[in-house]
């Protein structure tokens, strides 16, 4: 069974270390937030300028000075701190952010990422999303694994025009759990119940698959 | 020391000689930390052809969008845009020109301007549109683009707590780019919640020094929340 966007999220969570500072781009990396286990901490970087996001508000804590890069209201946790743009961005270009999680339209086997363009629609911007692809010390993609036509988003090049070059090291999809490295995809994990079958047929990009998958 | 006091009385006196075709840069993310006064007094004066570098362009009756209605701005240079459906509209029919910069090179660019640091390499936005026709460096065997700074004819900031002297400090997440903003003006205004006398504010407690401001004028904000979501 392909993952929900909640497991696809609770997978994210798995990933972080205890002390880790966690950029989370909008929509299911977001979601990863609600999954981090008990026994760790991370601290949430919103680029807008605080470092230790909390949770939304109450109705009586709401603040307007007090937002996130998605401009919704929200709190800071004990231990946070606020600070500029240039200095939220010294921290994601100075590569100090431990991990970055972040959605994308299209990966490629050289790591490059397609996010936040589309020809001929609509372009209302990159926001700091190139800014965190260039800097962060690991990387990310949350994605399903093909459109609803059924396409590829694994491709061999990248078609949409790019966020980022040779920066994605790993891609945590509905179908699987992959590293790229070598101009290639390599499947480490895929999702429970589903076939190592499926998941090559829906990647269109160099795939190495191993003697042995794992479920997630 | 009155060469010092930096507060003006008037809206008409913080923006006197703001003209057409000139560049604005202003503080704010989303409608986070906007000077909404300063915005409304140049609604008022009616200035066209006007370049805004600001994150956002605020939303259709609120922020910088209230200037798309008379047609004032010529250009905007942003990270993200769209939040409206006027400028959406004033966009595609080429009233409005758009250059997208990733917020961080935007946040350097407002930074360096106002160090005299006339342009800087980086990584971000290399081998995607943003750097077509940029100049590319190795370092350390990474390429970079060079960017250049961005100055203005005019900034507009908003502080929580000024003092007379033009000395700022900013309240919460709406310091944004406000701070960079400050530095980056020929003219620089500050809009303030609360403007106090020289000494009482904690000085190593200061963001924005008086030397980057030219005038301090008394707001009076609607802070208005653009995505207000509550815990469940």
């Amino acid at each position: 069974m392909a993952l929900t966007r909640d497991q696809i999220a609770m997978r994210v969570a798995r990933e972080f270390k205890d002390g880790d500072y966690v950029n989370l781009g909008i929509g299911i990396p977001t979601l990863a937030a609600n999954y981090v286990p008990d026994n760790i901490a991370v601290m949430l970087q919103s680029e807008n300028g605080l470092l230790g996001m909390g949770p939304y508000p109450t109705e009586e804590e709401v603040d307007a000075d007090m937002i996130n890069a998605g401009k919704e209201t929200v709190t800071a946790i004990t231990g946070a701190s606020i600070f500029n743009s240039a200095e939220s961005f010294a921290m994601i270009r100075g590569g100090h952010v431990d991990f970055t999680v972040l959605g994308a339209f299209e990966v490629d086997v050289h790591g490059n990422i397609a996010s936040w363009m589309i020809p001929n629609k609509l372009v209302k911007g990159m926001g700091g999303a190139m800014d965190l692809v260039a800097g962060a010390k690991n990387i990310i993609v949350t994605m399903t694994h093909a459109d609803k036509h059924g396409n590829s988003k694994l491709l061999a090049n990248c078609t949409l025009p790019l966020t980022g070059v040779n920066c994605i090291t790993r891609i945590i999809t509905d179908l699987a759990v992959l590293s790229v490295a070598d101009g290639a995809f390599h499947l480490t994990e895929r999702a429970p119940g589903v076939s190592i079958e499926e998941i090559q047929a829906k990647t269109a990009g160099k795939l190495i698959v191993p003697d042995h998958v794992p479920e997630m | 020391m009155s060469g010092f006091d930096k507060v003006v009385r008037s809206y008409e006196e913080a923006m006197k000689g703001l003209s057409d075709g000139m560049t604005v840069i202003a503080g704010g993310f989303g409608l986070c930390g906007i000077p909404e006064g300063l915005i409304a007094e140049i609604k008022r004066m009616g200035t066209k052809k006007l370049t805004f570098v600001s994150n956002n362009c605020g939303v259709d009756d609120f922020g910088l969008g209230i200037l798309l209605e008379d047609k004032q701005i010529k250009k905007m240079v942003s990270s993200y845009v769209g939040e409206n459906a006027l400028f959406e509209q004033q966009l595609l029919s080429g009233e409005l020109e758009v250059e997208l910069t990733p917020q961080g090179t935007l946040a350097e660019k407002m930074r360096a301007a106002g160090a005299g640091i006339p342009a800087f390499y980086t990584a971000t936005g290399y081998g995607t549109p943003v750097g077509e026709g940029k100049e590319v460096k190795e370092f350390n065997g990474r390429p970079y683009i060079l960017e250049e700074a961005i100055s203005g004819d005019f900034a507009i900031v908003r502080a929580w707590k000024a003092d007379r002297y033009g000395n700022c400090i900013y309240r919460h997440t709406a310091q944004n780019f406000n701070p960079m903003a400050a530095t980056a003006g020929k003219i620089t205004v500050v809009e303030a919640e609360e403007i106090v006398d020289p000494g009482e504010l904690e000085p190593s407690q200061i963001h924005t020094p008086g030397i980057y401001v030219n005038r301090v004028i008394q707001g009076n904000f609607e802070k208005r929340i653009e995505r207000r979501v509550l815990a469940k």
